[in-house]
């Protein structure tokens, strides 16, 4: 399903991804583990179409199309959703409001008709309780002034909502209370399907225990430096990075 | 940055939808303004002698008066002898007497606008008084308003039938010395809507006024006066468009509203005039002076707007609050993009016990306009327990435009109390990726974290204006996020 080939990406003149390779294939789940700052939120975000970074070399395709070349909005509707590490708050815009908008600019974008507010409100109420957020949620403004654990929920129900084709969470896991990590997890499961392919970022393989990925990648300083499977978190757990002996390399930047 | 740039350059620019001009004949005045000039516009309209004497007076007075140059604008000297008084679409007899006697081509005009002015397609719940250039061309709903003793209709109708009234009220709350604007308009002012609720009286639909300029170097001076008695309410709405044209120009009307006790008046504006295209050229200066006195206990002034067009607004609708407990209120919604220049804001006064005022500004700026808000909040010495709260935000699209905040206090009684809040934020790049992330086009992620801004004021328009208002604003921002 989506294919990266020496993929190198800079943001303000500094390269920061160094040549990625990665294959994903439809019904798969990938984790991508890794230091702080190896670039793992910039790979997320690059295969987003975030414009803040620069692609210098390399390409990425999805089911044999040039993804690169599409806007970031036509990424989205191609089916490329990423739960944002650090979700922006959007104030004095409903999440209801926000969500019916970009539900139905998919709906436009696959031909199907707009749901009216009505419809979209008893869809919404369903997901959101599938996340265990209040519906009152639904109600305030886009993330504002929502808690860290609110945010990634609120990100998860969006993808519930959107149904994307390659979900990529950037640690969405993170800040969660043990509820709210089992809620996260089974939401994540749900949307785990036979043609859809989900890569997760993550730093605890606890999170791999809820949901168990067919691979695991460790990134650093900008290169996948090992692969492995489900076992291969078990033992970064238990060893960290030293033992990849990339530790001093990251640092060294 | 890279993203919102970019997006400037692709985001289509739509034109000013309301840009075409009626081809109908015309009685136009040759330009110019003197007495002569006054007094013919009086005689047409059939006045009584004591409207020309008003109308002269104000003039001389506006003779002796330098224009303002203080507010935060910058444009070329209005030339007032270059622009006609007086244009009104020939009739082909005299005033028309019901709907079906009026030009077709006029109804059209107010039909394209979303206007409909004819029987079967009327607004629902709203009665609109249609005026065009210089004369009201139509009014709906008059019988039902009749039956409930509301009397709404041109002024230059009320000037003839309830001249007491006029008299009584006209000036009361603007004096023609005003300003140099209100004492331009007071000489010349051609037609506008008069809205009188009697004591007791909730007015049974919206009313509506809406203001079309069509002719070519005319200026359009209407005034419009509100007065609502005791325990009486009433919901208002103008509207206002014009052709694109490459000159610029004038319009400078005077509202004034006056609520005696327990009355409450809500005022809505939704201000679209053309423009000017995008490099500046043409679009109307909008100069109007809006004020109304809460003189009765308990009374209540609402002012509502939403400010989207015109090349330069100067515009401060206000509230005296002169009975005791009486409240004022402010909320703003004030839009500049291309070259467009707004010092709008508003003045609350309060001379009176208890009296309480609201003031909510969002001032949003887009390519290389100028939005300023400029706000004054007074207690006179008798405004014991005088409460003011204001707050201004400011929303940057782009980063070649600029807003300015100017709240000036003058308090003479030290019980009053004043909060102030003020914020400025940009769309930013991160909304902006969000928004796109999930499948939303650029430009209705502008249009809607604008809407998102503004959302304490659009709530309080009438129901049927705010969509309208949502809407005008995406049209607005088209071509505008950079
Ligand atoms: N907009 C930016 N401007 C400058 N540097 C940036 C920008 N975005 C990312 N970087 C830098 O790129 C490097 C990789 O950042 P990235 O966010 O991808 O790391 P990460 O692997 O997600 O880290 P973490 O585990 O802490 O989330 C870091 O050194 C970071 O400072
Ligand atoms: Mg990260």
């Amino acid at each position: 399903m989506l294919s990266i080939k020496n993929l190198h990406a800079s943001v303000e003149g500094k390269e920061i991804l160094k040549g990625i390779n990665l294959e994903i294939k439809a019904g798969e789940v990938h984790a991508i583990m890794g230091p702080n700052g190896s670039g793992k939120s910039t790979l997320s975000q690059v295969l987003a179409g975030n414009e803040a970074f620069e692609v210098t070399e390399g390409e990425v395709t999805l089911n044999g199309d040039n993804l690169l070349e599409l806007e970031t909005e036509e990424r989205a509707r191609e089916g490329i959703f990423l739960a944002f590490q650090y979700p922006v708050e959007i104030p004095g815009v409903s999440n209801l409001q926000f969500l019916r908008t970009a539900v139905n600019a998919m709906r436009k974008h696959k031909g199907e008709p707009e749901m009216n507010a009505a419809e979209f409100m008893k869809l919404a109420r369903e997901v959101s309780k599938q996340v265990d957020l209040d519906p009152a949620f639904l109600k305030r403004g886009v993330n504002e002034g929502f808690s860290g654990g609110e945010k990634k929920r609120n990100e998860i129900m969006q993808a519930l909502l959107l149904q994307p084709k390659l979900a990529i969470l950037d640690e969405t896991d993170s800040g969660l209370d043990i509820d709210a990590l089992k809620v996260v997890s089974d939401g994540v499961n749900a949307l785990r399907s036979a043609d859809r392919a989900i890569l997760m970022v993550t730093h605890y393989q606890r999170l791999l225990n809820h949901i168990v990925p067919d691979h695991v990648h460790v990134l650093a300083g900008g290169k996948i430096i090992k692969s492995g499977g489900r076992e291969l978190a078990l033992e970064l757990e238990e060893r960290g990075y030293g033992w990849l002996g990339i530790k001093d390399e990251v640092a060294a930047q | 940055m890279a993203t919102t740039d970019k997006e400037v350059k692709e985001l289509i620019k739509r034109e000013y939808e309301h840009g075409f001009v009626t081809e109908i004949e015309s009685d136009t005045f040759e330009p110019g303004l003197n007495e002569d000039v006054i007094r013919r516009l009086s005689e047409i309209k059939q006045e009584p002698e004591f409207m020309l004497e008003w109308r002269l007076k104000a003039y001389r007075r506006w003779l002796e008066m330098e224009e303002p140059e203080w507010a935060h604008v910058d444009f070329p000297k209005v030339d007032y002898n270059s622009i006609s008084y007086y244009s009104a679409p020939k009739k082909k007899e005299d005033m028309p007497q019901s709907l079906d006697e009026v030009d077709p081509e006029l109804l059209k005009t107010y039909e394209k606008l979303g206007i409909p002015l004819h029987e079967r397609a009327k607004l629902a719940g709203v009665a609109v008084d249609a005026v065009f250039d210089s004369v009201s061309v139509a009014t709906t709903f008059k019988e039902p308003l009749e039956k409930a003793g509301v009397i709404f209709c041109p002024i230059s109708e009320a000037v003839q039938k309830y001249p007491e009234l006029v008299k009584k009220y006209l000036g009361s709350v603007v004096p023609a010395g005003d300003n140099y604007f209100a004492a331009l308009n007071s000489a010349v002012f051609s037609d506008g809507s008069f809205v009188y609720i009697p004591k007791g009286v909730r007015c049974p639909m919206e009313l509506s006024t809406y203001f079309r300029i069509n002719a070519a170097n005319t200026g359009q001076f209407e005034r419009t006066l509100i007065v609502a008695e005791e325990g009486s309410y009433v919901s208002y709405l103008e509207g206002c468009t014009a052709p694109m044209r490459d000159e610029n120009q004038l319009h400078a009307a005077v509202v004034e509203l006056v609520a005696l006790d327990d009355a409450q008046i809500k005022y809505s504006t939704v201000q679209n005039w053309y423009p000017g295209d995008e490099n500046g050229k043409g679009g109307i200066y909008n100069f109007v002076t809006k004020r109304g006195a809460c003189i009765g206990k308990n009374s209540k002034i609402s002012w509502t707007q939403v400010e989207t067009g015109s090349a330069i607004t100067w515009k401060y609708p206000s509230c005296v609050l002169r009975g005791e407990n009486s409240v004022g209120e402010f909320y703003s919604v004030a839009l500049t993009h291309n070259y467009q220049q707004a010092d709008t804001g508003t003045k609350m006064i309060h001379l009176g016990k208890n009296t309480r005022s609201t003031i909510i500004s969002k001032g949003i700026s887009a390519g290389r306009s100028s939005n300023a808000y400029r706000g004054l909040v007074k207690f006179g010495p008798g405004a014991e327990g005088a409460r003011n709260f204001t707050q201004c935000d400011s929303l940057l699209i782009g980063d070649r435009c600029g807003a300015h905040t100017f709240p000036y206090i003058e308090s003479k009684n030290k019980s009053a109390i004043v909060e102030h809040e003020a914020t400025t934020s940009k769309v930013s790049d991160e909304q902006m990726f969000l928004c796109r992330q999930r499948g939303i086009d650029p430009e209705q992620a502008v249009s809607m974290i604008v809407n998102g801004f503004c959302k304490e004021v659009f709530k309080e328009l009438p129901m049927e204006f705010a969509v309208e208002a949502g809407k005008l604003l995406e049209v607005s921002l088209e071509g505008s996020v950079g």
